[in-house]
């Protein structure tokens, strides 16, 4: 019951350690195919080639190097490799806290959930602790040899650490001017106030759901049974074009009307 | 074994390799009601590390192919074709077109259907971020949407085909400025029940206090940004740069040789997101784009000296694997 920890590990803050369980929180649930070569119907395989000899590549005879620009490499040698990659610890530091406001959600990569590992009293107070303050911890941690950074939050009743991008990897905020121009008038942003108030509701996952990975399940599971599927296709919504007020207005008008 | 990647991905990268770097992703028409808002999508995130790639023992950049699992002969792309496993363990076979008929209409339409409060959107749904950017010289439906998405704290739900899926997405207005956040669809979600995390028990008080100063200590307003860099690669790219300028170990190859890897990394550099969206929205003079790679002192004289790989780790070949990329599609 339940799923295998991924990792061990113990958070520090300040003087206190938390050891913990880290799992992943997604998972990939899309139909995945192997590649069956054409003829005989088994699975490929993959191999390295040589491009300028168009020869299999002897296992262990291959190099790896950084491509400096198209056409340069700088080859690295195995021990060069090796002094580069982070010492490997079970270490995840946190070293500030900051309010979740000061996280977009364009940081995020990818969830994990944190579960105690031996010390419910301690993780539970760690739950607890980040609650009351209302923080984000920034942690940083190694793992599988790679410096990874993340935010330690709550979830629910538990943590969870969410994987964050690379500063270098992000677009800054400074980046970004807002598009300027005429203010709107107040007419208009009072029917726009009105009209965001008309469609608001709960945030509802099961509302996301995509048809796509269903449609090919679907699909394979019939063929496999020999059967034939038949698709139905989306419609499409026409959009109605006027000024700005005007079309305010008029989508209030079908909103009240749809909803009373 | 060879795994193909999920089909839409796969497909989405095949149709990918062919276009320029840096673009727009697509346009699309948000709609608010009745009100239809022009908008490009541009990607928030971008690649910055440096990945090793695998060379022949001269340096060669390797190619990854595939091969018959019976004589190991290459197959090209034609002599393929994607096989689902049954329960009996055999494979049925599906076609490109079959895939085909099951992607969504192309449909360029982003209905914000919903509204809802910005805190309620849990982050473990949250995938990927593009900007959306006004499209067309009538900002004011634009602008008008992001002020009182804002002022409202209030983010749209919203579907969206791209690239042959469809997606669901959260809108968020920050600045003036849009950005949608394609969704993880809750079949992918594990919750803390199904992963199996224990029921709360109580907490030992003294420690909850304890655990507060140490939280308040370190306390900080914004995200230290300097934090959160990519030592791993900036540390790869100096060695690298450092090798290049003493003449060890580079090599040069001609272009066409170093083609393309199969599992190159799709997305756009990072410093062409950034110059793009600076040219697009006209920013004020800010802070530089990180840099890519920076050009050593053209080495002259083309291949220089390629040292034998060092003894010690030869045999330990996934030491450094290819660094990860940040993005599935």
């Amino acid at each position: 019951m339940g799923a295998r920890a991924m990792w061990k590990a113990e958070i520090s803050v300040g003087e206190h350690t938390v050891p913990i369980k880290l799992y992943s929180a997604v998972e990939d649930r899309t139909v995945h195919f192997r590649m069956l070569d054409a003829k005989t119907r088994t699975p490929v395989e993959q191999q390295m080639f040589d491009p300028s000899t168009e020869q299999p590549v002897v296992d262990g005879t291959s190099r790896k190097g950084v491509q400096m620009e198209e056409g340069v490499f700088v080859v690295l040698n195995p021990d060069e490799i090796q002094s580069l990659e982070p010492p490997e610890s079970r270490t995840i530091g946190i070293e500030r806290f900051v309010p979740s406001s000061a996280i977009s959600e364009a940081w995020y990569d990818r969830p994990y959930w944190l579960g105690p590992d031996g010390d419910d009293a301690a993780y539970f107070a760690l739950v607890r602790a980040l609650a009351e303050e209302d923080m984000i911890g920034i942690a940083h941690w190694v793992m599988r040899k790679h410096r990874q950074h993340g935010a330690l939050r709550v979830n629910g009743d538990h943590l969870m650490l969410v994987r964050m991008r690379h500063t270098e990897e992000v677009v800054p905020a400074s980046a970004l001017t807002a598009p300027t121009g005429r203010e709107a008038d107040m007419r208009e942003v009072a029917l726009a106030e009105q009209l965001v108030a008309a469609l608001e509701g709960p945030f509802d996952p099961k509302e996301l759901q995509s048809t796509y990975d269903d449609r090919v399940r679907e699909l394979v599971e019939a063929k496999a049974a020999g059967k034939v599927v038949k698709l139905a296709t989306p419609s499409k919504k026409k959009v109605t074009e006027g000024s700005l007020a005007s079309a305010l207005e008029a989508s209030l008008k079908k909103v009240g009307g749809a909803r009373g | 074994m060879a795994e193909a990647s999920k089909s839409s991905s796969r497909k989405g990268k095949e149709a990918e390799a062919e276009e320029p770097a840096v673009r727009s992703f697509c346009s699309g028409v948000l709609t608010f009601g009745l009100v239809s808002v022009p908008v490009e999508l541009y990607a928030a995130s971008g690649k910055s590390r440096v990945s090793l790639r695998m060379l022949s023992s001269t340096g060669q950049p390797l190619r990854r192919r595939y091969v018959s699992s019976v004589d190991r002969t290459p197959l090209e792309r034609d002599e393929i074709v994607r096989g689902w496993k049954t329960a009996a363990g055999d494979y049925v076979t599906v076609t490109q077109e079959e895939l085909e008929a099951l992607e969504p209409t192309r449909s360029r339409e982003i209905d914000l259907r919903r509204f809802v409060k910005r805190e309620e959107i849990d982050p473990l749904y949250g995938e990927t971020a593009y900007f959306l950017l006004p499209d067309g010289e009538i900002t004011k439906p634009y602008r008008l949407l992001a002020a009182t998405m804002q002022k409202t704290g209030r983010a749209g739900i919203a579907t969206f085909v791209m690239r042959g899926r469809e997606y669901a997405i959260a809108i968020h207005a920050e600045n003036g400025v849009l950005r949608a956040q394609t969704l993880r669809a809750p079949e992918e979600i594990r919750t803390a029940d199904a992963v199996g995390l224990p029921a709360p028990v109580k907490p030992d008080k003294s420690l909850v206090t304890q655990l507060r100063g140490a939280i308040q200590k370190l306390a900080e307003d914004e995200l230290d940004t300097d934090a959160l860099t990519d030592e791993s690669s900036a540390a790869v790219r100096k060695l690298a740069e450092k090798k290049r300028k003493d003449g060890l170990d580079v090599v040069e190859v001609p272009v066409s040789a170093a083609g393309s890897r199969d599992d190159e990394e799709t997305l756009a550099p990072i410093v062409d997101i950034v110059a793009i969206l600076k040219q697009r929205l006209g920013a004020a003079p800010a802070s530089p784009a990180p840099e890519p790679v920076t050009k050593a002192p053209e080495p002259k004289g083309s291949v220089t000296r390629l040292r034998p790989a060092a003894k010690t780790a030869a045999a330990k070949e996934p030491a450094a694997r290819p660094a990860k990329v940040t993005k599935k599609k």
